[in-house]
């Protein structure tokens, strides 16, 4: 009975959260409904079981992706609204309806089947101890047997995009405006917008 | 009665949708960046429910892999936003057209 209620209470919270998301105006509510949205749908990895994944999430999620577009979003003028115009709405709704009953046939095709065996069941690490273990610890049994090489060429990838975040973003960073003069400043916006009208 | 594996599969389906709705409906890159991250979760929470319903640890692996290529994508992507908005002063989507394709 916990279950349903819980299983309710944050779907209704995250599809909420989520529309809030896709519909405002306004970019900061947007990011804030988005990291609500993270946070709730957290509870459901929480409630399926799998607690290592629903801390992850929420580490990774509101703790690093939520400030890098907080961080992020300093550098565009968040406060006006978003302009946008759209040109056939029809369309896209038409897009969305076709691509979601897609997904809904591909989840469902494998259960249909329903001849699928678990190749690594829950609770395998403690099997031959005969103890009863975490997610955690299962989690990592598989991780670091199995997806090994997965894991490695991930952290990588994490690597690579890190560097490549820095190069990208941290161009004419070495110029540090705090510590300049208020004519200092102006005189370089100056030079900047005259190197900008030669290119 | 009790939730079972469709009832969080129709879930993730709305939510995957709603996120496809933004990506295929906001003119603005940031929001299309926010859709995304809703399309990547929808998948996760599908994942993580059929891993629990087969018992099987593997939906839950390839959810961690989903989550560490959002990561990377953010950092990535984010900074290719911040060039283009020093460039050209705006991150609608229409101002990325100058292929004229």
């Amino acid at each position: 009975m916990f279950e349903v209620v819980a299983f309710y209470l944050f779907a209704f919270l995250t599809i909420a959260m989520f529309i809030v998301t896709v519909t405002t105006k306004n970019a900061l509510y947007a990011l804030s409904s988005l990291a609500a949205g993270m946070i709730f749908i957290s509870a459901f990895f929480f409630l399926l079981g799998a607690e290592f994944l629903g801390a992850v999430q929420i580490v990774v999620y509101t703790g690093a992706v939520m400030a890098l577009y907080a961080f992020g979003m300093m550098f565009f003028d968040s406060i006006n609204d978003v302009k946008e115009s759209v040109a056939n709405p029809k369309l896209t709704f038409l897009l969305s309806g076709v691509i979601a009953l897609l997904v809904v046939a591909i989840f469902t095709a494998p259960i249909v089947g329903a001849n699928i065996t678990a190749h690594y069941p829950v609770g395998i690490s403690g099997e031959h101890a005969g103890v009863v273990v975490g997610n955690a610890q299962d989690v990592g049994l598989v991780l670091f047997t199995k997806y090994l090489v997965p894991f490695e060429v991930a952290a990588v990838m994490l690597l690579v995009a890190m560097i490549g975040g820095i190069i990208l973003a941290g161009k004419k960073m070495d110029i540090s405006v705090t510590e300049m003069a208020e004519h200092d400043i102006d005189h370089h916006r100056t030079d900047s917008e005259i190197e900008k009208d030669i290119k | 009665m009790s939730i079972t594996l469709n009832d969080y599969l129709i879930l993730s389906t709305i939510i995957f949708m709603i996120g496809m709705y933004g990506a295929l409906r906001r003119k603005n890159l940031l929001m299309l960046f926010f859709s995304t991250e809703i399309m990547l979760n929808a998948v996760n929470i599908g994942m993580a429910a059929i891993s629990k319903f087969h018992g099987d640890l593997t939906g839950q692996m390839f959810a961690f892999f989903v989550i560490a290529i959002a990561a990377s994508e953010v950092a990535i992507g984010l900074g290719l936003l911040i060039l283009w908005f020093k460039r050209h002063n705006n991150i609608s989507l229409d101002s990325l057209q100058s292929m004229k394709g």
